[in-house]
């Protein structure tokens, strides 16, 4: 973005504000604070104290370990593999839009993915439910491949968008598995029925395949078809385990230790309740 | 000048949408209304972009005759002819454009969909094999949970369709909620880094 670019951003900005303030203004006085949200309200403010207080640490520390991950430590496989066998790599996010936020874990992986494939030149297709995000592919890929002193090598023909329809996009996916036999496939993102039938397509091709995403009923169809699957928060700490990023394997290490403190209050809830205490769950219930 | 500027701009509005939630004033229901408004205004223009990307890709390797430029020139003989017919006789009731979706478009998706089932079939098979403990926990909870569904399973004893109950109910939420947990605090770290510029490959800056 140029300095015309910056400047109309910061306008924008500017407008929208306006925009709202002076319709909303003169609106009645209500309440500031909903109360229902008050449970909500804490667990983030925990989460963001944790989150950031482990980044601090770790800027003092320096480095930090977080467990092995099976499906991430994969991927080097998997793109050798693709590399070897001198067949392309399938990328897929999914039916999810940019806003989603497993749509940007997505696009986290695929720059660090982008860049382990640009050093082998191996061919990486990205078909696309959303224009939004082919963009944003087409942006990330683009930037990996020049990081990585190959932008010679960035195909911007092999991240376009197919369609909005949730199985044209289906038929469009398998198509391709079934015409360029891909030897990998990284389903990594938002998916809804479709999963299983793109899975099933590329298990019958015998491609390598990693799954990732934040809908727990597909996570199943991923685990029965697929080679390796993130499960859970695993998926939204790929890009800190893949880039080993001091600053976000700290806020793993945050999001990790809250998991431990809820943990911890569920296992006490449990007992408390069993004894005929019900005053953690009463309050927790709030 | 050129990462800034976006950090700055995904900053200001993320925490806008974080408040806003919170806070029921007007002035932030007003602000959150504005910006889903010029979502939808961003979408129609990023939607042309991929309507054009789309066209050019397939004009492309029908002209270059690529391998299966057959399939390239479908799907563009799909798009115009859609594009014509909604232009031509519009898309209310009985209009072509209608017929077509109705009669083509509806019927592929729902062959689709229905593989599913076959599908599903073959996953079974392969999830359900009794190679291990766990393999074999996994079918005796898959056929508890389908005798428990279906009528004969409260016709061989009344116990079935209730212990299919207590394996969903426990055991299957106790960890879906585990996962649940673990996708939700996941969600709340990777927006915090995004709003904050910890996390930026979204920008294609790494």
């Amino acid at each position: 973005m140029n300095l015309k670019g910056n400047i109309r951003s910061l306008i924008s900005i500017f407008v929208f504000f306006v925009s709202f303030s002076s319709t909303a203004l003169a609106a009645e006085e209500v309440r500031w604070f909903d109360p229902q949200k008050t449970g909500l309200l804490i667990g983030i403010l925990i989460t963001i104290i944790l989150v950031f207080g482990f980044i601090l640490y770790v800027k003092k520390k320096g480095s930090l370990k977080i467990r092995s991950i099976p499906g991430l430590e994969a991927m080097d496989e998997a793109v050798g593999r693709a590399t070897e066998m001198g067949k392309p790599i399938l990328f897929s996010s999914g039916l999810g839009k940019m806003e989603r936020v497993a749509t940007m874990a997505s696009m986290n992986i695929l720059g660090s993915v982008a860049e382990k494939i640009a050093e082998y030149n191996t061919p990486l297709i990205i078909p696309n439910y959303d224009p939004m995000v082919t963009t944003v592919a087409q942006e990330v890929v683009k930037e990996s491949f020049a990081r990585t002193g190959h932008p010679e090598s960035f195909k911007p023909e092999n991240i376009y968008f197919v369609t909005q329809s949730q199985f044209g996009y289906v038929a469009a996916v398998d198509g391709i598995m079934l015409r360029e036999k891909p030897a990998t496939n990284l389903f990594l993102g938002t998916f809804e029925a479709e999963s299983l039938i793109l899975a099933e397509t590329g298990n019958s091709i015998g491609a390598l395949q990693i799954a990732g995403t934040d809908s727990t009923i597909q996570l199943s169809f991923f685990i029965v078809a697929c080679d390796y699957t993130l499960i859970g928060e695993e998926f939204f700490a790929a890009s800190g385990y893949l880039t080993k990023d001091p600053m976000i394997l700290g806020s793993i290490k945050g999001q990790d230790f809250f998991k431990l403190i809820i943990g911890v209050i569920i296992l006490a809830g449990g007992i408390l309740s069993t004894l005929g205490y019900g005053y953690l769950i009463n309050l927790l219930g709030k | 000048m050129r990462r800034q500027i976006p950090i700055v701009v995904c900053f200001v509005f993320g925490i806008f949408m974080l408040v806003q939630f919170f806070v029921p004033q007007p002035i932030f229901t007003q602000g959150y209304q504005n910006v889903l408004d010029w979502m939808q205004i961003i979408f129609v223009f990023a939607l042309l972009v991929g309507a054009l990307s789309f066209l050019i890709l397939h004009l492309e390797k029908i002209s270059k005759r690529q391998k299966d430029w057959i399939y390239n020139f479908v799907a563009l003989s799909g798009l115009t002819a859609m594009v014509f017919l909604g232009f031509w006789k519009g898309i209310q009731k009985d209009s072509p454009f209608l017929w077509v979706f109705d009669n083509l478009q509806v019927p592929m998706q729902s062959t689709m969909f229905s593989l599913l089932a076959f599908f599903v079939a073959s996953a079974a098979y392969r999830g359900f094999r009794a190679r291990n403990l766990e393999a074999a926990v996994l079918l005796l909870a898959g056929l508890l949970l389908i005798l428990g569904r279906v009528p004969i399973g409260e016709m061989l004893s009344s116990k079935i369709p209730e212990a299919a109950t207590w394996v969903l109910n426990v055991p299957s939420m106790a960890a879906r909620r585990g996962i649940l947990i673990g996708i939700g605090l996941g969600s709340i770290a990777t927006s915090l880094r995004i709003i904050v510029g910890i996390e930026r490959t979204y920008l294609g800056k790494g």
